[in-house]
């Protein structure tokens, strides 16, 4: 039996991303998923510390338009070790902000392959899928996959005790789709 | 039971890990390969290793020498490329293998009830009994599940 090499894809179609470090590794998100790139800096007088034993990646909320905004810290998701945290990815259509070490670039990819069938665990919700850059392997974050429905509902409980200081809107780098 | 009911007859390949020859079906074996750089990113299988990327193509790293002889292999020599087939689709899982691999044609004994899952098959070679491996049993992956009696038949 060969080994046959992947099927040729259709015409290739390009998903802008940015590549991001966290915990001295890197992962890539889609632009469009990232409505703007804050410094942690920036936001230390708006989150409000928050403190739910079953959800450690979350530790900090932003109230933003009327909704709160929950700050995943992205190495302790996904169980690597904790690290010098210093942007905040702001997602588009989310209630879910990324705490992420830095960004390494901005790019793009024309492949997105799916998770090997082998994985069987978490990361599969954790992933798109795997795409290749300069003959890396890099993971594609599924920012859905950050936080679940029930995730959002029982930091809102959490939340609701006290209520959030608005942040301040501008301070960071707003991305356009 | 007479004899030529017990014995099937298949090409299979022999993969040794560190002391320990295993087997597998032929029509499993894609290639065999040089190690090559194997990536890694956080995940939940404990299984494996890492990837690898095999013409244009992201191969999952499954070390099985732990699961079968207990240790893991001390070098990897080759990455023995084999095919699963999972929920009706193909899958690819890249097994390192201490030594060098070897096609024969044996006479297969199945494996019996009280055998582990991952032994698919018994074969004799040089004297030595090796276990055929089913690497739907040994490596991870989504569970399939047998069909409803109603659409077996």
């Amino acid at each position: 039996m060969r080994f046959k090499r992947a099927p040729a894809a259709e015409p290739l179609r390009t998903e802008q991303i940015i590549l991001f470090r966290s915990s001295n590794q890197i992962f890539a998100i889609s632009s469009g998923s990232v409505q703007e790139v804050r410094s942690v800096d920036s936001l230390a007088g708006a989150a409000k510390e928050i403190s739910e034993p079953s959800l450690g990646k979350v530790r900090h909320a932003i109230r933003r338009s009327d909704r709160n905004l929950y700050v995943v810290n992205v190495a302790l998701h996904f169980g690597l070790p904790p690290s010098a945290a210093m942007l905040i990815f702001l997602l588009r259509k989310s209630r879910v902000a990324l705490l992420i070490d830095g960004i390494e670039k901005m790019t793009s990819m024309t492949i997105l392959q799916a998770l090997p069938k082998a994985f069987c665990h978490e990361e599969h919700r954790w992933y798109r899928g795997l795409t290749v850059l300069d003959q890396s392997v890099i993971p594609v974050v599924n920012p859905e996959g950050f936080l679940t429905a029930e995730d959002l509902s029982l930091l809102d409980a959490i939340s609701a005790t006290e209520p959030l200081p608005p942040s301040a809107p501008g301070a960071g780098l707003e991305l356009n789709p | 039971m007479n004899l030529p009911e017990q014995l099937d007859s298949r090409s299979c390949v022999l993969l040794r890990l560190g002391e320990r020859r295993f087997a597998l079906a032929a029509e499993q074996v894609a290639e065999l390969v040089a190690p090559s750089r194997i990536f890694r990113f956080a995940h939940r299988t404990p299984e494996i290793d890492g990837v690898i990327l095999r013409r244009g193509r992201v191969v999952a790293v499954c070390d099985l020498a732990e699961t079968l002889t207990g240790k893991r292999l001390a070098t990897r020599r080759f990455y023995l490329i084999a095919t699963r087939d999972r929920q009706s689709a193909m899958d690819w899982v890249a097994l390192p293998v201490s030594g060098e691999c070897e096609l024969i044609r044996a006479d297969l004994t199945p494996a019996g009830p009280s055998d582990s899952p991952h032994v698919a098959a018994w074969l004799s070679h040089d004297g030595e009994v090796i276990e055929l491996l089913n690497l739907n049993a040994l490596t991870p992956g989504p569970k399939t599940t047998p069909a409803p009696p109603e659409a077996r038949a």
